[in-house]
């Protein structure tokens, strides 16, 4: 009963959310209500058992990628109200294709049923949550058999950094830097020079 | 109704997703919302993913979420570092002047 509850709030509150984040007027609101789904759907997992995927879903998406999108909107100066126009146009192609591929998505779910052989072929069963916790059982597996796999994930979360750092850096001309290098090896003879100034007439 | 089975849950996802396409083709003129609709439909795909998990009683599709969520993440980054540079140089974001490149 409570988790009907619970699953119902947190699941009208995240479609509610998505809903919003596609129609605000605002972008900044965008992101917010990108918060209030994230938020909701971690509460989803938390109701499916996940709650590893639950903490970093709230850690990943609400304390890195969407703060990261609110400082692309708020650094970027954009005209909001020209932004909006265009927007009744797109309408009717967007909620036709839309209207299409959620009774496309209602009729395979609707018709489809587990295969008998499907619940006996998994590959890592999950062990008893009263011995083992979600994260601990998710880490024995994620460090052995997927060991490959998350070094990789790694790799692409380097070179995506890398890639953002390259992209957005840029040369700026007329800055004046310290470079340390060239101040030690100045000499005295270059930089100092002795002139004999003739009384009364200067340099 | 008060059994909340997975049905359920991949209701909510299939929701969640149809809203992102549909964003996508709803704000032709703003990226950033673009790519928003784009982390709403992973976000659809994950709760898909560890749904499954929950039912099948597997883990590797909570470890499949977890490499989705990388993969989200990075594509966050790199897609907002092409929209400020794009920015930079054309000071507007709209995505029907992109074009510009082709040929």
């Amino acid at each position: 009963m409570i988790e009907a509850l619970a699953f119902y709030m947190f699941a009208a509150v995240t479609v509610a959310s998505g809903v919003l984040v596609i129609s605000a007027r605002n972008p900044v609101h965008s992101v917010l209500f990108l918060i209030l789904a994230f938020f909701n759907s971690a509460g989803l997992f938390v109701l499916l058992g996940a709650e590893f995927l639950a903490m970093i879903l709230v850690v990943v998406y609400v304390g890195a990628v969407a703060v990261l999108f609110m400082f692309v909107v708020m650094m970027l100066d954009i005209n909001f109200v020209e932004m909006r126009q265009g927007f009744l146009q797109y309408l009717p192609i967007g909620g036709v294709i839309g209207l299409i591929l959620l009774v496309e998505l209602a009729v395979v779910v609707g018709g489809w049923q587990l295969g008998p052989a499907i619940s006996a072929a998994g590959v890592a069963a999950t062990p008893d949550v009263a011995q083992v916790t979600n994260t601990q059982a998710l880490g024995q597996l994620l460090y052995t058999h997927y060991i490959y796999l998350f070094q990789a994930a790694g790799m692409v979360l380097l070179v995506a950094m890398v890639g953002a750092i390259v992209l957005t850096h840029r040369k700026r001309t007329g800055v004046k830097k310290q470079v340390i290098a060239d101040q030690l090896a100045r000499r005295a003879e270059e930089s100092v020079k002795l002139v004999k100034v003739d009384t009364g007439k200067g340099i | 109704m008060l059994e909340i089975g997975l049905g359920h849950y991949l209701t909510v996802a299939a929701i969640l997703f149809t809203t992102g396409i549909f964003g996508i083709f709803l704000n032709r003129k703003n990226v950033i919302i673009i790519l928003m609709s784009v982390e709403l439909m992973l976000l659809a795909v994950n709760i898909n993913f560890v749904a499954f998990s929950a039912e099948l009683n597997d883990l590797v599709g909570q470890v499949f979420a977890v490499f989705i969520l990388t993969v989200a993440a990075a594509e966050a980054a790199i897609g907002l570092a092409i929209l400020v540079i794009y920015f930079r140089n054309r000071g507007t974001i709209a995505v029907e002047d992109i074009n510009m490149m082709k040929g």
